[in-house]
C-alpha cells in the first residue's frame, strides 16, 4: 500500500492505478492516455475480498464485479449494488471489472455508483497522509474527474449493514437487454418502521448530470411517507428536477429528464417489496 | 523501448516463460510471443469476445490483460480444448450444427462455453444467451451457435 501511494505520488499525473483494466487498457490502446507507470493494485491484500462484521461490509476496491455477484451475504445484504455491479459489460468483463475502478474511471454513466450512493456507501481513500473515508458522492468531480489528491487512490468501501425493514434497488434503461451505456440508471435504498412509514431513504442518479448525484429531496419525498402514489410522484418529480443531461443519440435531454423519475418510481417499489419481505 | 519483463506463467496446463514490454496485452503475448494464434483480435477493447481465455478459472478478454498480469497465474486458451485429434464435445457440437461461417468468433464462443459448462452444467437457453452476450458473431445469427452449447451440455451430462 505504502509504495503504491508512494509511485503515484511520485509520478504524479504520470501514473495510472490498474485494478480490472477494463476501460484503463482500452485507454492505453487507444493512447488516449499515455503513463510512464502503471500500478497493478489488484496485489495488495486489503484491496481484494468481502468482510462483514457487526457494522456492515467492507469490500476490496479490487475486488472483481463477479466476486461480489458471487457472495452470497453480500448479495442478500445490498441486492441493488449487486445488481448494478452485475450490470457491468459482459460475463468477460464482469471477470475482470471492479467497484473501485467503475468509481474512479469517473464516468456519469457509471452503472455501481448510483447504486452505491444510495445505500451510503463510504469510500476508504489511501494516500501520503494516511487513509481518510469519503462518502461515495464525493469522489468523481466531473466526466474523468476525481477529487482523489496526489498519491491518492480507492482502496475499498464500507457499506452499512441493512436496516430491518430495509431494501435497495438499481435500474437504469438501456435501449436494448444487455452491452450498453445507461440512458439513465436510478439506485433507491429505503427503510421502514414498524407500521410501514418510511424512516430512511436515498436516491442516487447517474448519466443525466456530469456526475452520479445524490438526489436528497428525492430521498425527503419518501420519509414520513407510507410510499404511497403521492409520495412516489413526488420523489418522480424531485429525481427529474436535478437532471442536467446532456443530448446525444441514446436519448434527448426531455427524454432523460422524463424517464429519470419513472425509473426513480419503479426502482422505489422495487426497494419498497423488498423492505416488507426483510423483516429482520 | 521500454524494458521487457520476464513473466512465468501456465498456459493450458503446462509452465511456460515469455519477456513482454509493460504494455502488451495477454493477448498480443499469446499470438505474437507463444504463437497462440486460436484466440483472435476482434476490437481490442474487450467488446467482442474473440480473444476470450480462462484466467484462474475466470473468463476474461486477453485484450484486456496486461501480459505481466500472467505471472502466477493459470491461463487456458483455445489451443487447450481438444486432446490431440479428439475434438471437445463443445467443438463437436459446433461443427454438427454448423455454429461457424467465418470461424473469427468461434474460438473466443468455444472458450466462453467451456467457462459456462464448467460453472453450470446445465443452463437454459437464456443463461446460455446472457452468458454469451459478450460473444459477438457477425455470422450465424447465434441461434446454431446456443443450440450447439445446449446439446454439447446434455452430452457431457451424459444425457
Amino acid at each position: 500500500m505504502k509504495e503504491a501511494v508512494e509511485l503515484l505520488a511520485k509520478h504524479d499525473g504520470a501514473a495510472h492505478v490498474l485494478a480490472g483494466g477494463t476501460d484503463l487498457l482500452v485507454k492505453l490502446r487507444s493512447g488516449f492516455v499515455a503513463p510512464q507507470v502503471v500500478i497493478d493494485v489488484k496485489a495488495i491484500p486489503q484491496l481484494r475480498g468481502v468482510e462483514s462484521d457487526a457494522r456492515g461490509f467492507r469490500i476490496g476496491a479490487a475486488t472483481s464485479c463477479a466476486e461480489l455477484a458471487e457472495h452470497a451475504a453480500f448479495s442478500a445484504a445490498w441486492p441493488g449494488v449487486v445488481e448494478a455491479l452485475h450490470l457491468i459489460g459482459s460475463t468477460q468483463i464482469q471477470g475482470r471489472a471492479t467497484a473501485g475502478g467503475n468509481l474512479c474511471n469517473a464516468s456519469p454513466a457509471a452503472d455501481s455508483v448510483p447504486a452505491m450512493i444510495a445505500a451510503g456507501a463510504i469510500c476508504q481513500v489511501a494516500g501520503p497522509g494516511g487513509e481518510r473515508e469519503v462518502p461515495v458522492e464525493k469522489i468523481v468531480t466531473g466526466p474523468g474527474r476525481t477529487s482523489l489528491g496526489r498519491g491518492e487512490f480507492v482502496v475499498g468501501f464500507r457499506l452499512p449493514k441493512p436496516l430491518p425493514r430495509s431494501g435497495d434497488a438499481y435500474l437504469r434503461l438501456i435501449p436494448r437487454t444487455e452491452m450498453d451505456i445507461a440512458v439513465v440508471g436510478v439506485g433507491v435504498s429505503l427503510a421502514l418502521d414498524e407500521k410501514g412509514v418510511c424512516t430512511h431513504a436515498r436516491v442516487g442518479l447517474g448519466a443525466v448530470a456530469p456526475t452520479p448525484l445524490l438526489v436528497e429531496a428525492a430521498g425527503k419525498a419518501l420519509v414520513g411517507t407510507r410510499i404511497d402514489d403521492a409520495a412516489l410522484a413526488a420523489l418522480a418529480a424531485a429525481t427529474s428536477a436535478v437532471c442536467k443531461p446532456i443530448d446525444d443519440k441514446r436519448g434527448t435531454v426531455a427524454y432523460r429528464i422524463k424517464v429519470a423519475g419513472v425509473l426513480a418510481r419503479r426502482a422505489a417499489a422495487i426497494a419498497l417489496d423488498r423492505a416488507r419481505g426483510r423483516n429482520a | 523501448m521500454a524494458t521487457k519483463h520476464h513473466v512465468t506463467t501456465t498456459v493450458n496446463g503446462d509452465p511456460a516463460e515469455f519477456l513482454c514490454t509493460p504494455e502488451q496485452t495477454l493477448l498480443d503475448v499469446l499470438r505474437d510471443v507463444l504463437y497462440l494464434t486460436g484466440s483472435k483480435e476482434g476490437c481490442a477493447s474487450g467488446d467482442c469476445g474473440a480473444c476470450s481465455v480462462i484466467l484462474d478459472g475466470r473468463l476474461v478478454c486477453s485484450c484486456l490483460v496486461l501480459g505481466v498480469e500472467a505471472e502466477g497465474r493459470d491461463v487456458e486458451t483455445i489451443e487447450g480444448m481438444a486432446h490431440g485429434d479428439e475434438l471437445h464435445p463443445l467443438q463437436q457440437k459446433f461443427l454438427e450444427h454448423a455454429a461457424l461461417q467465418c470461424g473469427i468468433c468461434t474460438p473466443g464462443f468455444l472458450v466462453a462455453a467451456k467457462a459456462l459448462l464448467a460453472r453450470n452444467p446445465d443452463p437454459t437457453e437464456t443463461e446460455v444467451r446472457y452468458w454469451l452476450a459478450g460473444n459477438l458473431c457477425r455470422c450465424t445469427g447465434y441461434d446454431k451457435i446456443v443450440r450447439a452449447v445446449l446439446d454439447a451440455a446434455a452430452e457431457m451430462r451424459g444425457n
